[in-house]
C-alpha cells in the first residue's frame, strides 16, 4: 500500500518538525503536546474543506433525493460491518461479532448489497469498531493527539492502527481503478454531507473550533473504545491549573 | 390464636407500610425515575407543538426555563466549565457568565428539537449506585427509528435537605461531556482576556448567532 508509506514519511517529518514546536506554558494541554503544529495542519485542512469538500457536498445533498443518499449511506455503512465483525472477534466480543455478522447477511442478500438497511428494521444492533478500538480495547493508550492532514481529528494510536483498518476497506480492493477512485470519492462527499448540520452547529457553539473538536474528539474515542461506558476519570481534579 | 395474633400484626404491618409507601418514594425517588420522567413528558410536549420542533426560541426557552431549568444545578454546570477561574469572578460576574452560558446551550439544541419525529423514544438504561450515593450518572438513549441511537446520560447531584430531589449538573451526548467540551475554551479566553474578556466573547457569540437565526 504506496498511500500508507507515503503517509507514514509524511509523519516522521511532521513528528521530527513537531518536536521542535511543543507546546508550552501554563495552557498546554498535556493531551495535546503537538498542538502548534495541529494548530496549522487544523487550518490547512479547513481550507481545503472550505474550499472544495464543503461546497461539493452541499451540492451533492441539494441535487440527490433523502432516498438516494439513504442508499448510499447504507451501502457504505453495509461495508463497515464487515470490518466491524472483524474487530469485534478480536476484542472477543461474540454477541457484537454475532451481531454485525447478521447484519452483513441480512443486508447484502435482503437489502440488494447493502443498498437497503433491512437489519435495522429488524432491529439487529449495529457494533461499530475499528483497529484504533481493538487496539484500546487491549490497553493500548491513545498517546498524543494528532490533527492528520486531509484526515482531521486522530490520535498516535488510531493513526497506528489506520493501514490496518485499511486492509480491511472492501472499497480499497475494487480492481479497476476508475471504479475504486469513484467510490473512494463518493464516500468521503456521503460523509461530509452528514457532517453539513453538525457544521453549522458547531460554528455557533465554540468559542475556538480547534479546542472544541479535539477535546470532543478525545472524549468521543475514549468512549467508543470503552463502548459507551467508560471508567470515570477524576475530573474536577483535572480543572486545577497545571 | 397465635396464628391469628401474627396475622394481624402482619395486616398492620402492611397498612403501616400502604401508609408510608407514596411519600417515601416521593421523598427518595430514584435519579433515573426522576429522569425518566422529565424526558417522556418534555419529548410528549415536544411532539405535541410544531412551534418547539420548528426552533421557534422563545417557545424553547419557555419550555427550559419552565420544565429543565428546575432539574439543572446550572451554577454548578458553568463554575466547573469556568474551571478555576470561577472563584476569581464576583458575584455579578458569575451571573451573567449563567446567563450568556445558558443562551448559547439553549440556541445550540434549538436545533436538534427539529430531528424529533413520532418514532422518537427514550430508553433508559440500567443504572448501578448505591442507595445513600450523592452523585450518580443516569444514562439512557434516544431512538429516532432510523440511523444508531443517540447515548444522552446524566450527572445529578442529592439536593442537600431531605425530598429535595436530584439536579442535574453535566449531560453526555454520544460520549461527550458538556462541561469539559468548553473547560478548556473558556480557560483559554481568561487567561488571555480574564473573566470580562470571557464574557464578551459569549455575549458576542449569542449576538452573532441570533443574527444568523
Amino acid at each position: 500500500m504506496s498511500l500508507a508509506a507515503y503517509l507514514g514519511r509524511w509523519l516522521t517529518l511532521a513528528l521530527s518538525l513537531a518536536l521542535g514546536a511543543c507546546a508550552t506554558g501554563p495552557m498546554a494541554n498535556p493531551a495535546d503536546p503537538l498542538e502548534p503544529l495541529n494548530r496549522a495542519i487544523y487550518s490547512f485542512n479547513d481550507t481545503v474543506d472550505r474550499a472544495v469538500l464543503k461546497p461539493v457536498a452541499t451540492v451533492y445533498r441539494d441535487a440527490t433525493p433523502s432516498l438516494v443518499r439513504r442508499g448510499v449511506g447504507n451501502f457504505f455503512g453495509n461495508l463497515e460491518d464487515v470490518w466491524s465483525f472483524v474487530n469485534n472477534v478480536l476484542q472477543f466480543k461474540g454477541e457484537a461479532a454475532a451481531s454485525s455478522f447478521m447484519r452483513v447477511s441480512v443486508n447484502t442478500v435482503f437489502g440488494f448489497a447493502g443498498l437497503l438497511d433491512v437489519a435495522s428494521e429488524m432491529r439487529i444492533e449495529r457494533f461499530t469498531e475499528d483497529f484504533g478500538q481493538t487496539l484500546g480495547h487491549w490497553g493500548v493508550s491513545p498517546g498524543p493527539y494528532l490533527v492528520l492532514p486531509l484526515l482531521g481529528p486522530s490520535n498516535l494510536r488510531d493513526t497506528a492502527a489506520l493501514p490496518v483498518d485499511w486492509r480491511g476497506d472492501a472499497v480499497l480492493y475494487v480492481k479497476e481503478e476508475p471504479v475504486r477512485y469513484s467510490l473512494i470519492g463518493l464516500r468521503v462527499v456521503d460523509q461530509r454531507a452528514e457532517l453539513l448540520r453538525a457544521g453549522t452547529i458547531l460554528d455557533q457553539v465554540a468559542l475556538d473550533k480547534y479546542s472544541f473538536i479535539r477535546d470532543a474528539y478525545l472524549q468521543r474515542r475514549r468512549n467508543l473504545v470503552y463502548d459507551g461506558n467508560p471508567p470515570e476519570e477524576d475530573w474536577q481534579e483535572e480543572a486545577a491549573p497545571r | 390464636m397465635k396464628t391469628r395474633y401474627m396475622n394481624l400484626l402482619t395486616g398492620l404491618f402492611a397498612g403501616v407500610l400502604l401508609l408510608l409507601g407514596p411519600s417515601a418514594a416521593a421523598t427518595d425517588e430514584a435519579a433515573d425515575a426522576m429522569i425518566n420522567q422529565l424526558t417522556t413528558e418534555v419529548l410528549a410536549q415536544i411532539k405535541a407543538d410544531k412551534s418547539l420542533r420548528n426552533g421557534e426560541l422563545a417557545r424553547i426557552v419557555a419550555l427550559v426555563d419552565e420544565r429543565i431549568m428546575p432539574h439543572v444545578n446550572f451554577r454548578r454546570m458553568t463554575a466547573s466549565a469556568v474551571g478555576p477561574g470561577w472563584r476569581r469572578a464576583s458575584p455579578e460576574q458569575q451571573k451573567r457568565l449563567q446567563d450568556e452560558f445558558k443562551i448559547l446551550l439553549v440556541r445550540t439544541y434549538a436545533g436538534a428539537l427539529s430531528q424529533v419525529s413520532d418514532q422518537t423514544t427514550v430508553a433508559m438504561k440500567p443504572m448501578r449506585a448505591a442507595a445513600d450515593d450523592r452523585e450518580v450518572v443516569v444514562r439512557s438513549e434516544i431512538k429516532t427509528g432510523h440511523g444508531d441511537p443517540v447515548q444522552l446520560d446524566y450527572r445529578l447531584e442529592k439536593t442537600p435537605g431531605e425530598g429535595r430531589g436530584w439536579r442535574i449538573y453535566n449531560l453526555n451526548v454520544m460520549g461527550v461531556w458538556l462541561v469539559e467540551t468548553y473547560r478548556s475554551q473558556f480557560a483559554q479566553e481568561i487567561n488571555a482576556k480574564g473573566i470580562d474578556g470571557l464574557i464578551g466573547t459569549l455575549v458576542e457569540r449569542n449576538k452573532a448567532n441570533e443574527k444568523k437565526g
